[in-house]
């Protein structure tokens, strides 16, 4: 915007209205010029990479050769309705990933940014002693490399781990994290095999009772462990809006009689609106998304209960050979994330971008360079 | 998780090993085809091996640099810390490494799409493999490639745990009765008599001594079959009388690891046992015996064989380097520095006599059967075990008829 008002109030004003388009022209160009090296490095390493990808999702390939080589063939919507539709292995190694991942997605998203918040209001209160020591502590796991946390997970979730000895303190038989593939709503439902109106296979081949049975004990461990990595990541997000918020808004709201639970709720927390908005995209992403852990941690066991889109896109094209329902898996679970997202900014209402923000924004917007135009014009 | 655009990335991960194979491809069909027309070709070789640890990639380098001095072809041994993906990248690429590690589970994939080169019946030892292994290597009646070496498995038994008992030599177990009354006698506090993994890998013994196994004899599958039934209701008996434990129960990685650690008196293991106790569990005094049996024999056997890339530029070079690495002294130099056991069976005397504990494992290659390895079949097997982890709680049958249908799908 000022960028415009700046250029049209610098140029002198062309006679007619010809002579304007053509300088723009080439200025254009220039621009184009600038923008190359991103145009074609984008380009090369992420728009051709997805049409590629797309094209594997939809054919024959075998991973010997160019995918666009001669004995390739289109296939059509096989490998999609081999992993979204019928009762095959695929479908429901498909639907386990999905179940699997939807209870570490409704568990760590919402916990993670509580907690992060809560950690934001810590360490931003100004009688806190060594502020700056606890700010660290908290933000480190996030620095540190997710393999080197999960591997250090592996070993205090073991059976004989430092996990399992402090709840033996309280004379708890701590499960073996790592290898219990029980679904924890199962085994707070006393185990068994269900009621018999839940046996049917359902969504994507698995059946409602296998729906309902929790995210595993082995994927609480990884739930555990994404709440203490990302919390901090999330509570800087969060530090950032707080310190935006001036005093005199605090102090306001204390000459008005608000009590501190009120300053909180009525006040603080609408302005953290936006940022909330962003911990919890950032969130849903990111735990749709969830890889390295497994891959490192469990691939998938126990009994594939830890299993998720992400890592079963690579185990099905790298290590089953099967490229082609790899892609899919993957596409899908793009889909996936861009559903959650546009679900959350319609319930959330996209912080502070409403829709009737923008589309006064818009105007606004239009309205500026009309006038910018005029002046530029005139001058 | 905690970075962001990570999994965009790992989803597209395929795309861009693509996106950098179509520059691979054309610079290889350009310089293949007139290399290959030459008499002597001397393009240099790479080989591409997934080690098990220094000892082994010492002597595979020792020997192929021996190769090399006397076929004046240069070679190189590259270490892959991730084998499969490693070589899966090279073929989509067209340049992959001339001669590689391929395990069972890999061979039905590479072979299908034209990757693995058909050499076996160009080998001039070809007749001193083990059939058994041989059958391992054939896809669509070709024999692929040259085993490499191979293993079985067999009971490890706890020698003072064994005397502790009460139990002499003339105890140990040749049949299922006997198998579960010395672990019986075997279990005794938290440790168990017998463990192994919760995994058709171990587990599938058992199906074997039945007289079952996944596949029948003419291919067709039979997962349902009572033999197995019979089997997995045995196990099931056994774990939830206590006798019996997955090693991950125990909490340990692996059945080495139970046994090493003295949570499990007896185990079902491969050879490869014997290097993890050497080297881990040093005052651990064991024993190795037969598997009982069934109502016959019975053990699983793995393998892996030296593939060779059909888009290799000198696959001359390489058949001759795969002759040289699978002759009967080599083998024997590989299995005094690595442990493995040869492949051909003009080793086996000599094996027995070098290593006289061995004899139980090398025995197995009589009866051992080979685990489904075609296209897909991975897939079966990897639900197979997530089904097989609940096995003390659910019904043997179940299992069955659910891997039946899964098995049905990828056969014929």
């Amino acid at each position: 915007m000022t960028t415009t008002q700046g250029l049209a109030r610098a140029t002198p004003a062309p006679a007619q209205g010809r002579g304007r388009r053509s300088l723009g022209n080439a200025q254009a160009g220039a621009g184009w010029l600038f923008v190359l090296p991103m145009v074609v490095v984008l380009g090369l390493f992420l728009f051709l990479p997805v049409v590629m990808a797309a094209w594997v999702s939809v054919s024959d390939w075998s991973g010997r050769g160019a995918p666009w080589g001669g004995n390739v063939n289109f296939v059509g919507s096989k490998n999609y309705v081999d992993v979204l539709g019928g009762q095959g292995l695929a479908a429901r190694d498909f639907g386990t990933a999905i179940r699997n991942n939807l209870y570490y997605v409704i568990l760590v998203v919402p916990l993670q940014t509580v907690l992060s918040l809560l950690l934001a209001f810590m360490v931003n209160k100004r009688a806190l002693r060594g502020k700056s020591f606890y700010r660290t502590a908290f933000y480190f796991p996030s620095v540190t490399s997710s393999v080197a946390i999960t591997v250090l997970w592996l070993f205090l979730f073991s059976a004989s781990g430092a996990v399992n000895a402090f709840l033996g303190w309280f004379s708890i038989q701590g499960p073996n994290w790592f290898a219990d593939p029980r679904g924890v709503i199962h085994i707070m439902l006393g185990g068994g095999d269900g009621p018999a109106a839940l046996q049917e296979p359902a969504l994507f081949g698995i059946s409602g009772w296998e729906w309902l049975a929790g995210p595993s004990v082995a994927m609480c461990a990884f739930i555990l462990m994404a709440i203490f990595t990302t919390s901090g990541t999330f509570m800087l997000l969060f530090l950032a809006a707080l310190q935006a918020i001036g005093e005199e808004t605090e102090e306001a709201a204390m000459v008005d009689g608000a009590s501190a639970w009120q300053r909180f709720w009525y006040v603080t927390l609408p302005m953290l609106r936006p940022t909330v908005f962003t911990v919890i995209t950032l969130g849903l992403i990111g735990t749709w998304q969830v890889f390295d852990q497994i891959y490192t941690g469990t691939q998938g066991g126990p009994s594939k209960t830890t299993l998720t889109p992400a890592y079963l896109s690579y185990d099905a094209a790298f290590l089953s050979g099967d490229w082609g329902r790899g892609a899919a898996i993957a596409f899908v679970l793009f889909g996936i994330i861009v559903l959650f997202t546009i679900l959350q900014r319609l319930i959330l209402g996209g912080g502070d971008n409403t829709g009737t923000d923008r589309r006064a924004q818009r105007a606004e917007k239009r309205a500026r360079t009309r006038a910018a135009a005029q002046t530029g014009g005139v001058a | 998780m905690s970075h962001p655009q990570r999994a965009v990335i790992a989803a597209l991960a395929t795309a861009a090993a693509l996106t950098l194979s179509a520059c691979g491809g054309g610079f290889t069909s350009a310089s293949n085809t007139p290399a290959a027309s030459q008499s002597a070709n001397t393009n240099p070789i790479s080989v591409l091996i997934g080690s098990s640890g220094d000892a082994e990639t010492t002597s595979v380098k020792a020997a192929v640099a021996a190769w090399s001095t006397k076929s004046g072809i240069q070679a190189e041994v590259k270490v892959a810390s991730d084998l499969t993906q490693q070589a899966t990248q090279g073929f989509a690429g067209g340049k992959p490494d001339d001669v590689l590690y391929v395990s069972t589970d890999q061979l039905a994939g590479w072979a299908k799409n034209g990757s693995l080169e058909a050499y076996g019946d160009q080998l001039s030892n070809k007749s001193d493999f083990y059939p058994g292994l041989v059958k391992a290597f054939t896809y669509d009646d070709k024999f692929y490639c040259a085993p490499k070496d191979f293993s079985t498995l067999a009971l490890v038994i706890n020698k003072s745990m064994w005397a502790d008992a009460g139990l002499t030599e003339a105890d140990v177990p040749t049949t299922w009765d006997q198998l579960s009354a010395v672990a019986k006698k075997l279990t005794k506090g938290k440790r168990v008599g017998l463990a192994f993994g919760p995994e058709i890998q171990r587990v599938g013994v058992f199906m074997a001594q039945a007289g079952g196994g996944l596949l029948s004899a003419d291919g067709k599958a039979q997962a349902d079959a009572q033999a197995n039934v019979d089997a997995l209701t045995y196990v099931k008996g056994m774990l939830n009388d206590g006798s019996a434990a997955f090693s991950s129960d125990l909490g340990a990685g692996w059945g080495g690891e139970a046994f090493g650690k003295k949570m499990a008196a007896m185990v079902i293991e491969g050879n490869w046992i014997t290097g993890a106790m050497t080297s881990t569990y040093p005052n651990v005094e064991y024993t190795v015996a037969e598997l009982p049996a069934g109502v016959q024999k019975g053990t699983l056997q793995y393998t892996n064989c030296w593939g060779i890339s059909a888009d290799g530029d000198n696959k001359a070079a390489a058949i001759s380097l795969v002759e040289f690495l699978t002759t009967t002294d080599q083998q024997l130099t590989f299995a005094k520095d690595f442990g493995v056991m040869p492949s051909v069976q003009s080793a086996s005397a000599q094996y027995k006599t070098d290593n006289p504990t061995m004899v139980p494992f090398i025995n197995g290659a009589e009866y051992a059967q080979n685990l489904p390895s075609m296209a897909g079949a991975a897939d079966v097997i990897k639900e197979f075990n997530s089904q097989l982890a609940g096995l003390k709680s659910k019904d043997p049958k179940a299992i069955l008829d659910d891997t039946q249908k899964n098995l049905q799908a990828i056969v014929g």
